[in-house]
């Protein structure tokens, strides 16, 4: 019982890591329609820009604390962020108004691909650490209990508690203030919110750039776990199953579908694993979505797709 | 002035339902061929048929098969790269396992395998549409990654997960130089260019043009959706298939899973957006240039760097031509959105009338 509890802690912890970047994700599907391909580029890039200004910000300006090197450094990542919003929505997204889904995705490949070169030109291509004082050293639950106890990670439990407070933070954001008001206007209906005076473009800033931040938040903890590197771009594609689990426009969804796919992962690797040869990690996500769309095609919290014809 | 169709009239419903009906396309199109049967053996060499022209012509043959699966009927699959493996691995266990197999019937044998799984995971699409059939198909991807490297008997139990072939023949004639081996794929491209062409053209393809139109309304009309979703599954896995077992077979000589990875999906489906969707010569295009870019890029980058003088180190030159390509990507979708074939038919059009303005 107890390696079945830290396999599915572990799994549950797992997916909460990927819902915060699936999070940005449904966020910029819901208010542009766009499938934005490029996130997990978003993710490298914001931890490359954090990662490369904490240890350039205390050169240049010649201190020495460790605090307000990363604060700085979250700051300076946020406005490289929020300018790669406006950027993008300048150059590609008002382009591209009313093309098909198909195009608008391959834009956005188009787009990873920039921001991966752009990045690795900029900030290089080395691995590079990100440092903000997660504990790396593991706990033991339940010793009493259990021989042993369960072999919990600090760093994955920080992790979840802060992925759960910027879910509550940005929900607070979307039904409390009144930019969450007009983002929730425009991802019901652009051309009804643009008609009562919402201006669209930069409501589509605002939402990138809220996905940068998420981005940033990403992968600030997967560097702090992995070191910032290349591979925190192929994330996305870890995360595609998870955004798709939980249905296109709905944050909970991108929540509860992380946990699904996080725990099933893990779960599966250590029962199933075994026999199948090993390695099933990379194709389960999928092939769970894939039975669960037979079901419900739109995912499961998803709006039902409604064809007019 | 050169380009106009007075006085070809057409005078049986066969001379009317030609594919090039315009005399100066078909003198063009037998010049073409012409030129890359005669021509280009004799005057390229060794390194552009290994790095440009025979890339090209299995990629512009696995591209055709896309389209036809997403130009023609509309299904986004991101799963391209995992049917090429299929084809490719199937057609090396053939070869491996039965003695004296023909290439030729082993390669035809690996695609109908990548027919059989193709059909399997176009099941989705009979109920999930989209970007949710995108990320289905992606399952396929990642499954086909996985079983390839793990899954010992698909490799004949090989130590390291990789498999070669040598000594291919075709009839008796052994296949060994980058001419000959362009040959073959040139042949293949061909034979599977005209099929394609004429299926988009018969009852086929025009139910499959009306599921990509308007399914709801096509499946209200009688055409059925299984038949014609599962069909374009079919006919586009088979063509990639074969395209796969060519691509290990002749260019590549031996590989591994990771030479079908999601990366080959992405450029082909970069290949037939960039191309034209739903167009034949499209995928041509758009293969020729996915191509032929990086290579440029190789040789422009360091040239240009050279004319301002800055040395550009080879980690730039790799991050510069991603983000050009990618930039590229971006340009081209908001110029052109429906591809180079828009452009060509355009230039054709413009063609017409010149030296006339209208």
């Amino acid at each position: 019982m107890g390696p079945f509890l830290e396999t599915l802690i572990g799994g549950l912890m797992s997916g909460m890591l990927y819902s915060l970047v699936a999070l940005g994700f449904v966020l910029i599907f819901k208010a542009s329609g766009v499938f934005n391909f490029a996130q997990g580029a978003m993710v490298l890039f914001a931890a490359l820009a954090m990662a490369r200004f904490s240890e350039w910000f205390p050169e240049l300006l010649g201190f020495d604390n460790k605090l307000l090197a990363n604060l700085l450094a979250f700051g300076g990542a946020m406005l490289v962020m929020v300018a790669v919003a406006w950027l993008i929505e300048r150059l590609v997204l008002s382009k591209l108004v009313n093309q098909e889904g198909i195009t608008l995705l391959m834009a956005t490949l188009g787009v990873t691909y920039f921001l991966d070169g752009l990045g690795q030109t900029i900030f290089g291509s080395e691995i590079y650490k990100i440092d903000i004082g997660l504990p790396k050293d593991p706990m033991f639950l339940m010793e009493s209990t259990f021989q042993g106890g369960i072999l919990v990670n600090k760093e994955d439990l920080y992790a979840a508690a802060i992925a759960a407070a910027l879910v509550v933070g940005l929900s607070l954001f979307f039904q409390k203030t009144s930019t969450g008001r007009a983002l929730r206007a425009v991802a019901d209906d652009h051309q009804a919110a643009q008609s009562i005076g919402i201006p669209l473009s930069r409501v589509w800033v605002i939402v990138w750039s809220v996905a940068g931040f998420v981005a940033l938040v990403a992968g600030m903890i997967w560097g702090s776990k992995l070191g910032v590197q290349f591979s925190l771009s192929v994330l996305a594609l870890k995360a595609l199953p998870v955004v798709i689990l939980g249905g296109l426009t709905s944050v909970p969804g991108a929540i509860i579908g992380g946990l699904l796919i996080g725990m099933g992962e893990k779960l599966s690797e250590v029962y199933l694993g075994p026999m199948l040869g090993g390695g099933i990690e990379i194709w389960f996500g999928y092939v769970l979505v894939l039975f669960v769309l037979l079901i419900r095609p739109q995912g499961l919290f998803g709006e039902k797709i409604i064809d007019r014809v | 002035m050169i380009y106009r169709e007075n006085g070809q009239f057409k005078t049986s419903y066969k001379n009317d339902q030609q594919v090039f009906a315009v005399t100066q396309d078909r003198i063009g199109i037998w010049l073409l061929l012409a030129f890359a049967v005669i021509g280009v053996p004799l005057l390229a060499d060794e390194y552009l048929f290994r790095a440009v022209l025979i890339p090209f012509l299995i990629l512009a043959l696995a591209a055709l098969g896309l389209n036809i699966l997403v130009g023609y009927c509309g299904q986004i699959s991101l799963g391209t790269g995992a049917f090429m493996a299929v084809g490719a691995y199937a057609a090396y266990n053939f070869m491996v396992r039965i003695d004296s197999m023909p290439l030729l019937l082993a390669v035809l044998l690996g695609g109908a395998c990548a027919t059989v799984v193709g059909v399997l995971f176009g099941i989705p699409s009979l109920r999930i549409k989209g970007l949710y059939l995108a990320v289905a198909t992606l399952a396929a991807q990642f499954f086909a990654d996985w079983a390839f490297l793990r899954i010992s008997w698909f490799t004949n139990n090989s130590s390291s997960g990789s498999v070669s072939v040598s000594n291919l023949n075709v009839f008796g004639i052994s296949i060994d130089t980058p001419a000959e081996k362009y040959l073959l794929c040139l042949g293949f491209l061909v034979v599977f260019a005209v099929m394609a062409k004429n299926l988009v053209r018969s009852h086929v393809g025009r139910e499959w043009m009306a599921i990509r139109d308007m399914d709801v309304a096509a499946a209200v009309i009688g055409i059925r959706p299984v038949y014609a979703k599962l069909t374009a599954f079919a006919v586009s896995s088979f063509i990639v298939g074969v395209a796969g077992a060519l691509w290990g077979f002749v260019h590549l000589g031996s590989w591994e899973p990771a030479a079908f990875s999601i990366d080959r999906s992405f450029q082909l489906l970069f290949m037939i957006i960039i191309g034209g969707l739903g167009s034949i010569m499209g995928s041509f295009f758009g293969a020729a240039f996915i191509v032929v870019l990086p290579i440029f890029l190789n040789q422009a980058l360091p040239a240009l760097g050279a004319l301002v003088g800055v040395t550009i180190s080879t980690a730039l030159v790799a991050h510069s031509e991603l983000m050009i390509f990618g930039a590229l990507i971006v340009v081209f979708l908001i110029v052109e959105p429906h591809g180079l074939a828009r452009l060509w038919s355009i230039g054709k059009e413009k063609m017409r009338l010149w030296p006339f303005p209208h």
